[in-house]
């Protein structure tokens, strides 16, 4: 071969080799990255034994479902779902007449944010609170049974309560706050063209009875109709303080998609409660809505606004209470505001503005860095290594920053979305550490397909090292938003409700004490649920008789739960061990109707069974068959 | 002046039958290109791992598509935060004149094949050219424009950028891969297949 014909033949060979090796190259790019945990590290991790217990209560809030669901850590197993406000037949909430009462006119409620009590600033596992961002309520779980025990609510003037439940060191108050401004007092009309001067928003304190735990409005401070958030009890250096982000500082309507991100800084209001509390007491309040309010033309020092980046949705305090981190969901930065300088800043009158008399303060004066987090930031935890763990909505990632240098240590992708994430005791003052859970919106391909209603995804992650590192990926009904997580040894919940503090004046223990009572059209019928049988077994009531059904389940022994249901009546109620429980119905309907144990008790629990016999009344409906 | 009469007698030289043949060939490979993509972009993110999918075909804009997920529109969807105009087939006039300018190619190659001279075959090769760096320069201008003129009032405000042509780029959470499709090297084998031609006819059809 000539040496040219051998350089032309090079010369093709040349480009026939780009050809293939670009083709190549951009199919070897794009090949899919999936975010996998070690299987084996990852495995040991979380892995609880048969019979080995978790280390960790994960108490998820269940968004539009309404309810709370329980689970350990670090097996992620979902233990129960505590429900709040929804009915729930599993348990038979939202059967019986106490919670019923609860209830309200109420079947749903949207839960976003779990908060446990606390003591000096320290879980003292007592209760839970809950908050209803649909229907204005707070609700209280007790931690001791695990059961709700008080809806509070709806919340005077508060319209739409997102910022809430966040409690105050000493669970002096649940904060509670409106997302969505309206027209004051709740029923007014003003059309939506005046919504920047005459509606209305409030942040409010819920004061909680320190041996009840009941909950009572104790104060509330009108503001412009801007949209709060979230919410963050100070501690600490800032006890005395509450934070809550708000968006939507245009107070514009239409698209807010749009009309509320024109803006490069919003903001979030520092109330001071200490003083709120005492304009309450003093008096320098007006009615609205049969409320006082605080107007805060007419009491100066008890709201400031802190500007924040664009549309800030999270804040939350430092464990120390020294740092109030914000997040503006449209920028790449989260916001260190010292509370040192708020305070001085307030003093000097560093004010660069104000909204209907609240002042605003000097941005520049009140921050200590700007942390480049990364895309979409919003939420903050905290660890007990002085690092800073904020989730990345846009991004899909966790970054964890270092408090004091302010610096991106790491950053871990999360599938997918995340929203707000969960360090056990982070919004205390004494952070656990250990793992954060990232409370992830989207959860696409990372389970087998159950149609287009999907779960949420919780992803646990191991904080302990220098490093994330993904652990385990637990899927839950819709909609965690965010979670509160401590040790199980903090709590010790009972599992039977002992005879003697039974004080329902209704209960009865005794067989013989059973029977039915007839007051005119009022039939009472006190039962007794027992392995394998109900006391009566046959009730007989007349058409149109309003029934009570008092049914005590006398074992003393944990998990003998009795259910009662009363067929074609809509009523299932479970009743567990020394507990009473009271259904009521008017016997409208004429026939024979079973009723049984739903909750699965014993061998011959298919034989804990009766009948209620209604008789007809006026003869014209005929008898209905019983089947056997 | 440039006396151009001594180049005359190589426009005339009479095509070699390897030539032709190669033209021939070479016009035939241009047929695919009306059913496989000229260019394609994927877009990684945590939350695709997979990566959307944006084929450009000579005539069409075309998503990936699968049971679960429709990716042109869940592109659009995602590039309104930033206010990047949606990406609609009917806004690009390429996807007319393309797949007609092709067809022009095709028939001016099987001319040449036919006439056989070498004029035929360096019309061929100096249009092809021109064609395919000015689609290139288009196909910039195209992503500058889109990169360019973002919304103002847009909620996430983001400076203009310029999607990479070829390569990956990171452009806010997505790293954005753009690799010219088959379509594409198809028309370069077909440009070099031209160049193969006058190469072979380049001292006329002695054989």
């Amino acid at each position: 071969m000539s040496k040219k014909r051998k350089l032309q033949w090079m010369a093709a060979a040349v480009c026939a080799a780009i050809l293939v090796i670009l083709s190549l190259y951009s199919g070897c790019a794009r090949k899919p990255r999936v975010q996998r945990g070690d299987v084996a590290s990852s495995a040991v991790a979380t892995y609880v034994a048969p019979g080995d217990m978790d280390e960790f209560y994960l108490f998820y809030s269940g968004g539009h479902s309404g309810q709370v669901y329980v689970a350990g850590v670090p097996s992620m197993r979902h233990l129960a779902t505590i429900p709040v406000f929804t009915p729930y037949p599993a348990t038979g909430y939202g059967f019986d007449k106490e919670t019923k009462a609860m209830l309200g006119e109420y079947t749903w409620g949207d839960m976003h944010h779990p908060a446990l009590s606390q003591t000096n600033g320290d879980y003292d596992g007592r209760w839970l609170f809950v908050n209803d961002n649909a229907n204005n309520r707070i609700a209280r779980i007790d931690l001791r049974d695990f059961k709700t025990r008080e809806i509070y609510g709806p919340i005077p003037n508060v319209s739409g309560n997102h910022g809430s439940s966040f409690v105050t060191p000493n669970t002096e108050y649940v904060l509670a706050a409106s997302r969505f401004s309206v027209p004051l007092p709740m029923g007014t009309y003003a059309p939506i063209d005046q919504y920047a001067g005459t509606y209305k928003g409030v942040v409010s304190g819920v004061s909680v009875d320190p041996k009840t735990g009941k909950m009572n409005l104790a104060w509330q401070i009108i503001t412009p109709p801007f949209n709060f958030d979230l919410g963050s009890g100070g501690k600490g250096a800032s006890e005395g303080w509450a934070f809550w982000s708000c968006y939507n500082t245009e107070r514009a309507t239409g698209k807010l998609e749009v009309t509320s991100t024109q803006r490069d800084r919003d903001y979030i209001a520092a109330v001071n409660w200490k003083a709120a509390e005492k304009a309450t007491g003093s008096g320098k309040v007006k009615d609205l809505g049969g409320f006082k309010v605080i107007d805060p033309k007419e009491v100066p020092g008890v709201i400031y606004f802190l500007p924040c980046s664009k549309s800030p949705h999270g804040v939350d305090v430092s464990p120390d209470g020294k740092y109030i981190i914000g997040s503006g969901k449209l920028q790449s930065i989260t916001t260190v505001f010292n509370i040192d300088k708020i305070q001085q800043a307030i003093q000097g009158q560093k004010f660069s503005g104000n909204e209907d008399g609240i002042p605003v303060l000097d941005y520049n004066a009140i921050k200590d860095a700007e942390v480049n987090v990364g895309l979409g930031p919003l939420h903050t935890q905290f660890d007990d290594q002085g690092f800073a763990y904020t989730s990345l909505f846009v991004e899909s990632a966790i970054a964890k920053w270092k408090m004091g240098t302010w610096e991106v240590v790491d950053k871990i992708p999360v599938s997918y979305n995340i929203g707000h994430l969960c360090i056990p005791g982070s919004d205390s003052m004494k952070p656990v550490g250990r793992y954060v859970i990232a409370l992830n919106k989207l959860s696409h391909g990372r389970h087998v397909s159950v149609g287009p209603s999907q779960p949420e995804s919780s992803q646990l992650i191991d904080i302990s090292g220098e490093k994330m590192k993904l652990l385990y990926d637990a899927f839950t009904e819709p909609e965690p938003h965010y979670a509160q997580m401590i040790r199980v040894d903090r709590l010790k919940p009972i599992e039977v409700y002992k005879k003697e503090e039974n004080t329902n004046p209704n209960a009865i223990w005794d067989v013989k004490q059973a029977g039915v009572s007839r007051s005119g059209s009022n039939v009472t019928i006190k039962m007794i649920a027992v392995r394998s049988s109900f006391e009566p077994t046959a009730v007989e009531v007349n058409q149109g008789d309003f029934v009570t059904v008092h049914i005590t389940n006398t074992e003393q022994t944990t998990d003998e739960l009795h259910g009662f249901a009363l067929n074609a009546y809509n009523i299932n109620v479970v009743v567990d061990p020394g507990e009473t429980k009271t259904i009521e119905f008017r016997a409208s309907k004429p026939g024979v109707f079973p009723f049984y144990c739903t909750n699965f008790c014993s061998a011959l629990h298919q034989e804990m069974q009766g009948y209620l016999l209604v008789r007809p009344g006026g003869g014209a409906v005929p008898r209905v068959a019983a089947s056997r | 002046m440039v006396n151009l009469s001594k180049y005359r007698g190589f426009f005339d030289l009479p095509l070699t039958t390897r030539s032709r043949v190669a033209i021939l060939v070479a016009a035939l490979l241009l047929i695919p290109t009306y059913f496989l993509p000229l260019w394609n972009m994927t877009l990684y993110s945590n939350q695709f791992p997979d990566g959307l999918q944006l084929d450009i075909y000579s005539f069409k804009l075309e998503g990936g598509q699968s049971a679960n997920r429709d990716d042109l529109q869940e592109i659009n969807s995602l590039n309104h935060y930033i206010g990047m105009r949606p990406l609609l087939e009917s806004d690009f006039s390429e996807f007319l004149w393309m797949p007609l300018v092709i067809g022009f190619f095709i028939i001016f190659a099987l001319r040449s094949v036919v006439f056989g001279k070498m004029h035929n075959l360096v019309d061929n090769l100096v249009l092809f050219l021109y064609f395919g760096l000015f689609s290139l320069w288009s196909f910039y201008n195209r992503l500058y424009a889109y990169g360019h003129h973002l919304d103002p009032t847009a909620a996430v405000k983001v400076p203009p950028f310029t999607p990479a042509l070829f390569g990956s780029k990171q452009l806010a959470n997505f790293e954005v891969f753009s690799f010219p499709g088959p379509s594409s090297y198809l028309m370069v084998a077909f440009f070099l297949a031209l160049v193969l031609a006058l190469f072979w006819s380049r001292k006329g059809s002695a054989t």
